[in-house]
């Protein structure tokens, strides 16, 4: 348990966070109306009269949008309901031309579930889903084109949600963290959501409350709203408990109310006491049945889930014997993962993860690239490990020969062959050398003779730069010292 | 299950309805009429019964996934109040 306290001269505290993750569903039209869901069009291009809530509009629920929702609630390790029921979420705000959100309230297409998180200490923790219920987006609300008007595009209003609550499990911002990168990986490898939180198709509000460490009692939380950055969510939590110790400790109480996170300050910002504005006055959906799914769509859609990150992890470790902690970093990513996949097959997989891990992502990272946008191909990255490990040429060389492949996309068989780089395994050529370089340093000859032993370093390099690099460095050592 | 006049004011204020003050008192009893008219139900025994989503024995029909719609910002526009650069411009609503 990687343990987070706030400790002040009067006392010591511990946070109790639960967060409500609202992520765009994929798909191409909208939740309850055909017209798209796509992201940065021009405004009010792709919104229809539904969405527009023109009187006599009514509702159909977009298939996709419940297959998306059932298969992140199977990559969530959660309970599927076959009985789910819309209902109306009632609020005023210019964000919704309906006049409120159709979401799902007392019966969620999802139930319980958990997703267990990685820790920096090497531990892990299972963080409980409390349910996931799909809804519809609001409009995007524009205020800083004019200093008295807002202005309103539609686009977004009516694009599938999948809002995913988890129970208060939280204890450290680093397991908020460790959640939100996990679920981010989850829903990519599903397919289910982008997870970009910069863009907004992932959005976080935390509940956060701090107590005594060691109690059990629950005091009342404050509702962070919409980070846009793992980082930020955590820092988020971080101020806000610390801001709550502060008011305990002197004296005050804390109100149930709405915060935002200030990048700026890094601090959060009050905005509303939560007393009049949340009473949302639910009531189920006239417009829409209840949804009723069969056992055999469920178990289709189980059937035709691809490997999630937890599954991929324990088999690069059972199977290709890599570090937990190198499968855990390559399989966050999908991507990654394949293209490691494919570079390691039928090779020493520990040794492309350490190639991967090290050069490749540097290489990637200095050249500011995605993985499908690289240079080096998978095939390319898996050829240089066998012309490592078959003694074609030396590790060191390797490097070389892999910054070419970077500029040049080659064939590591190929640029070898052609800049003549082959090791040189043959043991005359080799010996002829090292004579040379005993006939023009007789000095240090002498030296070694003597007992400077660790002047066998320094011979070892003359002879492998004599050779241009190419000179296998334990086949000199070897030959050196019989030599010498 | 009655209500009294600040409950009257409460739900006044989220339908957005402004209620004449000396009128308060009138709506309250009528309210109350309605409540205790379904208040009734409660007479009978549902200790057996499932609640009911809707006396509509129809199940929900899907749609597939394809876009039909959209792309008709001059209608969506048209009975807009004021409209600017294909947004609907409305009095600032910034939290």
């Amino acid at each position: 348990m990687s343990e987070y306290v706030i400790e002040t001269e009067k006392g010591k505290w511990e946070i109790v966070c639960g967060l409500e993750i609202h992520c765009q569903i994929i798909s191409k039209s909208k939740i309850f109306s055909g017209a798209p869901a796509e992201f940065g069009d021009e405004a009010n291009e792709n919104v229809s009269f539904v969405d527009a809530a023109m009187p006599g509009m009514l509702p159909t629920l977009n298939e996709e949008c419940v297959h998306q929702a059932i298969k992140t609630g199977l990559g969530l390790n959660a309970v599927i309901n076959k009985y789910s029921v819309f209902s109306r979420k009632n609020y005023f705000y210019a964000d919704s031309p309906q006049g409120y959100q159709i979401t799902q309230f007392e019966h969620p297409i999802v139930g319980e579930g958990k997703i267990t998180v990685d820790l920096s200490d090497g531990s892990s923790k299972d963080i409980r889903i409390e349910r996931l219920h799909i809804e519809q987006d609001a409009a995007k609300s524009i205020h800083d084109l004019n200093p008295t008007k807002s202005y309103i595009d539609f686009n977004r209003c009516g694009v599938g949600l999948m809002e995913i609550v988890t129970k208060p499990d939280f204890r450290s911002p680093e397991e908020v963290g460790a959640f939100l990168r996990k679920l981010r990986s989850i829903l990519r490898y599903l397919g289910t959501c982008d997870g970009n939180m910069d863009e907004g198709s992932m959005r976080c509000d935390a509940s956060i409350s701090v107590r005594p460490l060691g109690s059990s009692e629950l005091r009342q939380r404050a509702e962070v709203k919409n980070v846009n950055s793992v980082k930020f969510a955590m820092q988020a939590i971080d101020s806000e408990a610390h801001r709550q110790v502060e008011i305990y400790e002197s004296g005050g109480t804390i109100l149930q109310q709405t915060c935002r996170f200030d990048p700026t300050t890094g601090g959060t910002k009050f905005l509303r006491l939560k007393e009049f504005s949340d009473d949302y006055r639910y009531f189920p959906e006239p417009d829409l049945p209840p949804l009723i799914l069969s056992d055999e769509l469920i178990n289709k859609i189980r059937d035709e889930l691809v490997e999630l990150p937890d599954a991929k992890k324990s088999r690069f470790v059972s199977q290709l014997g890599l570090t937990p902690y190198d499968a855990a970093v390559i399989c966050e990513n999908k991507e990654v993962a394949d293209f490691f996949e494919t570079a390691a097959h039928g090779r020493d997989a520990k040794k492309v993860a350490n190639w991967l891990m090290g050069d490749f992502f540097a290489m990637l990272k200095k050249k500011n690239l995605e993985i499908a946008q690289s240079p080096v191909s998978a095939e390319n990255l898996g050829k240089l490990v066998d012309l490592i490990t078959h003694d074609v040429i030396s590790g060191k060389i390797a490097k070389d020969v892999f910054e070419i492949m970077a500029e040049t996309s080659e064939n590591p068989e190929k640029i070898v062959e052609e800049k003549g780089l082959k090791q040189v395994t043959d043991t005359s050529a080799i010996e002829a050398i090292i004579d040379s370089v005993i006939a023009s340093n007789p000095d240090n000859v002498a030296s070694y003779r003597a007992g400077k032993v660790n002047l066998l370093g320094w011979f070892v390099g003359q002879v492998i730069k004599q050779s241009q690099g190419k000179a296998n460095p334990a086949l000199v050592n070897k030959l050196l010292k019989e030599k010498l | 299950m009655a209500v009294d006049n600040d409950t009257v004011e409460k739900i006044a204020l989220l339908a957005k309805l402004k209620v004449n003050p000396q009128k308060l008192n009138d709506t309250k009893l009528e309210f109350n009429k309605i409540l205790n008219w379904v208040e009734e139900l409660s007479e009978v025994n549902t200790d057996n019964v499932l609640p009911l989503a809707s006396v509509n024995d129809e199940t929900l029909t899907l749609r597939q996934d394809v876009v039909s719609d959209g792309h008709i910002r001059d209608n969506i526009l048209k009975n807009a109040p004021a409209q600017e650069f294909g947004y609907f411009v409305v009095p600032k609503v910034v939290e």
